[in-house]
């Protein structure tokens, strides 16, 4: 079996409400990754479409792109698992060439959610949980991270100050990320303040400023067989890893509440397949929908043993000139978070970082880099390692 | 005109707002009415599932007894909610928190008259009926003594 290498990538910009339809969204990502790697739609064997289908008044959402972007007649496929939806149409992608049944596949994410309010999102949100047996308690997403958070804060001394801190350094990055749909620069003083939006109570411990935001955007990755990857691109970058995992729904029948069991799994897995250990992880990429979120991933990953976490934040080790530099293009915190765009877009970060590529925010001549992007209340772990 | 079928939708009672209505272990809303938090035990193989089930994952079997949720478990970590989802709002705030027995572990509600500077994880709580504002029906986890 040869390698598999993505060729191209692209994101539309991410935004709190997108003014044109969800096809005219995919339409910008795609255009982006097609213009990246240079390929016309003949080129395109398959594709695959990843978001969250609760936000779309379109069913089947997969037969309405492949007509508007011009991939018929070739096949497309629709998956789902929630946040993580792209990666885990990564994962598919990867399959379907590694199999070679399909030597250029599309790997489209996306996700429209101004069309509903952010109420109605929390509990369409909230859904993505258990709904016969959580949900009737009035659930949401921030509410069950801030469990997390909770327990985390008691066992190991993490404190709200060293969650701040992770969304300071989004906001760093966020500033020079013209994808991002919030661009200003967060400060530790915002949180102290509690006249400040930052400090305003969601779910106790987590703040306003501890919770990525809705978006509209989308994102395109294209993979490609070895062969082609390298009649292609100059620079293919390789898929080294991949790892998955899944849990309970229910957090009743979970036992750990300071990390996250599917990241531990899916990155054992990753590493494992990649024949590397996470020192020599160079860039990452990691699902911060919460500030709690990156904490429990520098440790879920290896890059802190448990509880330590806050001590990375700190030395500021995961800024761009640190020892593992972690989200420098802002994370969900800056970006937004469109469900099914996500994934795609922590993957296109990788990509150009490894190419060299990614402007102001460039990490020095990283060779690895890892993708970790969590569906749900670490209901599905993706880890994705990546190389030159 | 035919006779009506009964359909056995009691689960819509369960919760501020249920998302659903039918599902084969509706006795469970009937034991709440009778004040009574009950989950299942695989006469099969002994396993103990809270929340209750229909069907025992470790032995395919499908014959289940009802225990009660008795005695105390230890509040393994909870969040105080001072935003809700829809339909929720007027109940606001509130915690949601997961409660550990040992066999088994409880998701639900902390009782509103709990204060919160009384919450300490690792406390001993036990869970109990109980009957909403809007007259539907969930569990709650009370301080003890």
């Amino acid at each position: 079996m040869g390698k598999v290498g993505i060729i191209g990538v692209g994101q539309s910009t991410f935004v709190r409400q997108y003014p044109g339809s969800i096809r005219e969204l995919v339409f910008e990502g795609f255009k982006e990754a097609m213009q990246d790697a240079q390929l016309t739609t003949k080129d395109i064997d398959a594709s695959v479409v990843c978001s969250a289908p609760e936000y779309d008044k379109q069913r089947s959402p997969a037969g309405v792109f492949a007509e508007y972007l011009g991939l018929n007649p070739q096949p497309t496929f629709y998956v789902e698992t929630l946040c993580s939806s792209s990666s885990t149409g990564l994962k598919l992608a990867y399959s379907l060439v590694a199999s070679g049944l399909h030597d250029v596949v599309a790997v489209l994410g996306f996700q429209k959610m101004s069309e509903i309010s952010s109420a109605e999102s929390q509990e369409r949100m909230g859904r993505g949980a258990d709904i016969q047996w959580e949900s009737p308690f009035g659930t949401m997403m921030p509410a069950y991270y801030a469990m997390y958070a909770n327990a985390h804060m008691e066992t190991y001394g993490t404190t709200p100050e060293d969650l701040a801190m992770i969304r300071v350094k989004a906001g760093t990055y966020g500033q020079l990320n013209d994808k991002a749909a919030f661009r200003k620069g967060i400060t530790m003083e915002m949180f102290a303040d509690p006249e400040n939006r930052m400090a305003g109570p969601v779910a106790s411990p987590l703040r306003t400023g501890d919770c990525c935001a809705n978006a509209d955007g989308s994102s395109c990755v294209i993979v490609a067989s070895e062969e082609k990857a390298k009649a292609f691109s100059k620079k293919p970058i390789w898929i080294l890893g991949l790892g998955a995992a899944s849990t309970t729904v229910n957090l009743a029948g979970r036992d750990l509440f300071t990390g996250l069991t599917v990241a531990q799994q899916a990155a054992q897995q990753a590493y494992q397949m990649a024949g590397i250990t996470p020192k020599e992880i160079d860039v990452a990429e990691v699902h911060d929908c919460f500030t709690i979120a990156e904490m429990m991933a520098y440790e879920n990953l290896g890059f802190a043993e448990p509880g330590q976490g806050k001590e990375l934040i700190r030395a500021k080790e995961t800024y761009k000139e640190g020892r593992i530099p972690v989200n420098v293009d802002g994370g969900l915190l800056s970006k937004g978070h469109p469900i099914g765009a996500t994934g795609g877009s922590q993957i296109r970060t990788i990509v150009l970082q490894l190419r060299g590529e990614a402007g102001d925010i460039q990490v020095k001549d990283p060779e690895i880099g890892l993708v970790h992007n969590i569906g749900g209340v670490g209901l599905y772990g993706n880890v994705t390692v990546l190389g030159r | 005109m035919g006779k009506k079928k009964e359909v056995d939708d009691r689960f819509k009672k369960f919760g501020t707002v249920s998302f659903a209505a039918i599902t084969k272990i509706n006795d469970f809303v009937t034991s709440l009415e009778e004040g009574k938090v009950m989950g299942t035990r695989c006469t099969d193989c002994g396993m103990m599932l809270f929340p209750p089930r229909a069907d025992c994952h470790q032995c395919l079997a499908s014959n289940m007894e009802w225990f009660e949720v008795s005695g105390t478990g230890k509040l393994v970590t909870y969040s105080k909610l001072e935003y809700a989802p829809m339909g929720f709002k007027e109940d606001l705030p509130y915690s949601i928190a997961v409660l550990d027995y040992g066999d088994y572990k409880v998701f639900g509600r902390i009782a509103s008259d709990v204060p919160e500077d009384q919450i300490k994880l690792g406390m001993e709580m036990k869970t109990v009926a109980n009957e909403l504002p809007n007259k539907q029906l969930n569990y709650v986890f009370q301080q003890i003594g």
